[in-house]
């Protein structure tokens, strides 16, 4: 306790090294199990991805509909938005010209976003 | 009968080994506990035995009864029910295991890693039971897996789950890790996973595995 009273992060330390022992111990231990006692017996279906029961059918690479990514892309708007949106009122009445300047400009470039999406035709899903 | 440790190989791991039980519980009462490896292995392992949770049918609620505060499974160190067979120790095959879901069975005792053992809760995972004559139920699941422990009863009641658990311990503490008698997970030969029978035309195709199961014989008079 004495040593560890010197710096006074000292205790991470011992964390840190409590942390990496314990599960690098138990890692350890089950290799030695392994490569003494313990034959390890592996197989098609012991590896096998799904564990319900079922046989895994087709292939995991497959291709699915990115439409909802632009609809992530639109609320992102207004979640920036938002954010900056709400200080902004609050202080409103007290911003410099420039300030303001820098705000409206800001949310024309996000409404700008919005307007060219709305022209595409992407607020309607179909 | 012959002292049975005379027939047994050598024992790698005579930490124990050399003192009467006599003694050893001598040694306990002044407050020193002697072991051997095997012995902490395996109580170890018969402590925190986690099964699988997988219910069939109606012995599944006996089952769910069993690890609720009446019962208590966790009492035995065997409340922790796994979802994933990949971190199960015990199958409770718990009901009646019908023809379209013995393939599944199976496949989830593959999928369980060794060492693993298995329960057959109820006349129904025994023997078919009260559906043994029907054409769609499994007449046991011991056709396709290895069984350790039968449990009777249509459906048992969650006291005969747990003394049927304990009969499992008492046999993982029995387990040796050398000798002719290894235990079957130790040995590399044993195999781990079994055939998954097909569904055939009008049965699971093969009807049962052959290296586990014979169908038994009426001796007939000439």
């Amino acid at each position: 306790m004495h040593t560890m009273g010197e710096h006074p992060h000292g205790f991470l330390a011992l964390f840190l090294s409590v942390a990496l022992a314990f599960p690098l111990i138990m890692l350890g231990v089950a290799w030695l199990w392994v490569r003494f006692f313990q034959p390890a017996k592996p197989g098609p279906q012991k590896n096998a991805t799904y564990e319900c029961g079922l046989e895994a059918s087709g292939d995991s690479w497959i291709q699915f509909k990115a439409h909802y990514y632009l609809y992530a892309i639109l609320f992102l708007i207004f979640d920036v938005e938002v954010l900056f949106l709400l200080p902004f009122a609050v202080a409103l009445t007290d911003l410099s010209s420039g300030a303001l300047i820098a705000m409206l400009v800001f949310i024309l470039l996000l409404a700008e976003g919005l307007v060219w999406a709305w022209n595409r035709g992407h607020l309607e899903w179909k | 009968m012959s002292d049975p440790s005379s027939t047994r190989a050598p024992d790698p791991f005579p930490a124990a080994g050399n003192l009467s039980d006599a003694e050893r519980e001598d040694l306990r009462r002044h407050g020193i506990l002697l072991t051997s490896l095997e012995e902490l292995y395996n109580w170890g392992r018969s402590n925190s035995i986690w099964p699988l949770q997988f219910g069939l049918a109606c012995c599944a609620i006996e089952m769910i009864a069993a690890a609720t505060a009446r019962f208590d499974i966790a009492r035995f160190g065997a409340e922790i029910f796994r979802p994933s067979p990949r971190q199960a120790d015990l199958m409770i095959v718990s009901g009646t295991v019908t023809k379209k879901m013995a393939p599944l069975v199976v496949r989830l005792w593959n999928q369980m890693p060794e060492p693993k053992y298995c329960i057959a809760m109820g006349a129904c995972a025994i023997s078919g039971g009260p559906f043994k004559q029907g054409y769609n139920v499994l007449k046991g699941i011991d056709r396709y897996i290895p069984v350790d422990i039968y449990i009777p009863g249509c459906p048992p009641r969650p006291e005969a789950l747990l003394h049927g658990l304990t009969q499992l311990q008492a046999q993982i503490k029995g387990e040796r890790m050398s000798g002719p008698d290894t235990a079957r997970h130790l040995r590399p030969e044993e195999p781990s996973e079994f055939p998954i029978p097909d569904y055939g035309a009008h049965d699971l195709e093969p009807p049962r595995n052959p290296d586990l199961f014979q169908p038994p014989s009426l001796p007939r008079k000439a």
